[in-house]
């Protein structure tokens, strides 16, 4: 199957059920190349869900998505090798804790891309000196902060050098006062031009790097479109209570 | 002073020339250990003992990890949800299996295990330690399973999904990430688990292998005098057990100091 070279992931149809309760009711969405999609709703609206299905993390119940030009729910395909394409950040970080920080961020590229020890580390400590952290690199992560590990979560995702992030409310677990330098590594990320995907309540973040800003509402997409434009001039009542209760 | 009975009436009985009492209690010894070379019995019954408790340790790991992993595979993939493909099958097949062989285990006596094994499945076999350590194995391995799969759902979800986030299979995330950290917290449990069998192997001298409790009763049958046999054997399972704690801790120290 063969899209436009400049779209990346596209959804369309996806729906996702568990059990009786009907979380995603068709969603159809497009991602391009160097875009920022931010995702914004209520809590139980579905736009976690909707992330997660993105890389399989939850299964799909109905509909496709074609990540690269491959139908990655087709079973037939290997989902760990586009997975490795896919970078995720969990709002609980998730970070080995048996693990350093440098085995945290080198497990993936020696195991999966079959790096040597030494490659795999000189682009681990490059990546950590660029969030601030190469001071932590044979730290665990019960050592550091919650800011930290974020930052750390998240080279250890670029460290696969993956195509696409998706991040899940990554700034949902922090102290206030650790939130912006997350935010910052995030931004600078998309002034590189990598592709997000990105589940927030930063609006701030959205309204500042986001390229395109979709609120989900009930398992659907009620709403989409350019910041200025979506913050500015919201169309959908329930966006427009949404917003007013948020910013 | 009601316990020195016996070895006062052994004193009386074997030296009926003296009344020194610890006179009495070293013929008592000596019958016991020295005369005939028996502290040999002794011996070879604790090798007896260890290398039916180390083989029977192994095989019950080896058969827990296995059967824990089809049963938090299971768990994980299939709760809930119907079989897709023919490995889901297969899965749910072993799954069947895997609880049968729990149910059996664990509600039987470990005393019956090894009698089935011994008088029916081993009847024409000459290998009664293999008998044993087959038993004990496989009567260790049902507990060490749900020591294991216990170990397996005490991490959090998290782990795995950050683990196949990354592209690692299945089996690569259990490996990696889940079995490590899992490992760690079921040490205790797991290390409990060894000390049982160890003294639960003294059940073999019930069909008459010849382990460390047989060798016991055997030389206190033979000297008519329980005291120094019985209480021999009860020390060498204390001193045994006893050293198996203390590498134990240390290496549960040593797991711990690797993430603080």
């Amino acid at each position: 199957m063969i899209t436009s070279s400049n779209v990346l992931i596209k959804v369309s149809g996806l729906c996702k059920s568990f059990g009786d309760l009907e979380v995603l009711k068709g969603i159809d969405a497009e991602i391009y190349k160097g875009d920022v999609m931010v995702v914004i709703g209520a809590s139980g609206s579905g736009k976690s869900t909707f992330l997660r299905c993105l890389n399989l993390l939850e299964e799909p119940t109905g509909g496709t998505i074609t990540f690269e030009g491959v139908n990655i729910t087709d079973r037939s395909v290997d989902i760990n090798k586009h997975r490795q394409k896919m970078g995720m950040v969990f709002q609980q970080f998730n970070l080995f804790p048996h693990k350093t920080v440098l085995q945290n961020m080198t497990l993936g590229p020696i195991k999966l891309l079959k790096q040597s020890k030494k490659e795999a580390e000189a682009n681990a400590m490059r990546l950590l000196e660029r969030v601030g952290l190469s001071d932590k690199a044979y730290a665990y992560p019960s050592q550091l902060s919650g800011g930290q590990k974020q930052r750390v979560a998240i080279v250890r995702a670029l460290a696969m050098n993956p195509d696409v992030m998706l991040f899940d409310e990554p700034t949902s677990a922090l102290d206030p006062e650790m939130v912006g330098e997350v935010l910052e590594v995030m931004k600078q990320l998309a002034r590189e031009g990598m592709t997000m995907v990105v589940v927030t309540h930063e609006m701030g973040f959205a309204r500042e790097v986001g390229t395109d800003i979709v609120f989900v509402d009930e398992g659907v997409i009620v709403e989409q479109g350019r910041p200025e434009e979506f913050f500015t001039n919201p169309k959908n009542p329930r966006l427009k209570d949404f917003l007013s209760k948020v910013l | 002073m009601q316990f020195l009975q016996p070895i006062l009436a052994a004193a009386s009985s074997a030296a009926p020339a003296t009344d020194n009492f610890w006179e009495g209690l070293w013929k008592s010894f000596e019958k016991t250990f020295i005369y005939q070379d028996r502290w040999r019995f002794f011996l070879n019954g604790l090798l007896a003992t260890l290398r039916i408790a180390f083989f029977a340790a192994l095989l019950g790991v080896l058969v827990g990890f296995l059967v824990a992993s089809v049963r938090s595979t299971h768990d994980m993939r299939l709760t809930g949800k119907k079989c897709r493909s023919f490995g889901d099958v297969v899965l749910k097949i072993l799954n069947v299996l895997c609880n049968i062989y729990i149910t059996i285990i664990r509600g039987t006596p470990a005393v019956i295990q090894v009698m089935i094994m011994y008088f029916i499945i081993f009847a024409n076999s000459r290998n009664k330690e293999l008998a044993a350590v087959l038993s004990f194995g496989i009567n260790s391995g049902a507990y060490v399973a749900e020591i294991v799969r216990s170990g397996i759902m005490s991490i959090d979800k998290g782990q795995f999904e950050a683990s196949r986030s990354l592209g690692f299979n299945y089996g690569s995330t259990m490996i990696h990430i889940i079995l490590p950290q899992a490992f760690k917290n079921i040490l205790p449990a797991l290390g409990n688990e060894f000390i049982v069998l160890i003294k639960e192997t003294s059940v073999a001298a019930y069909v008459g292998i010849a382990e460390l409790t047989y060798v016991g009763n055997l030389i206190r049958s033979r000297t008519y005098e329980a005291f120094f046999p019985l209480i021999a054997v009860a020390l060498i399972y204390l001193a045994i057990v006893m050293l198996f704690t203390f590498l134990l801790k240390k290496l549960e120290r040593r797991l711990r100091n690797s993430d603080h």
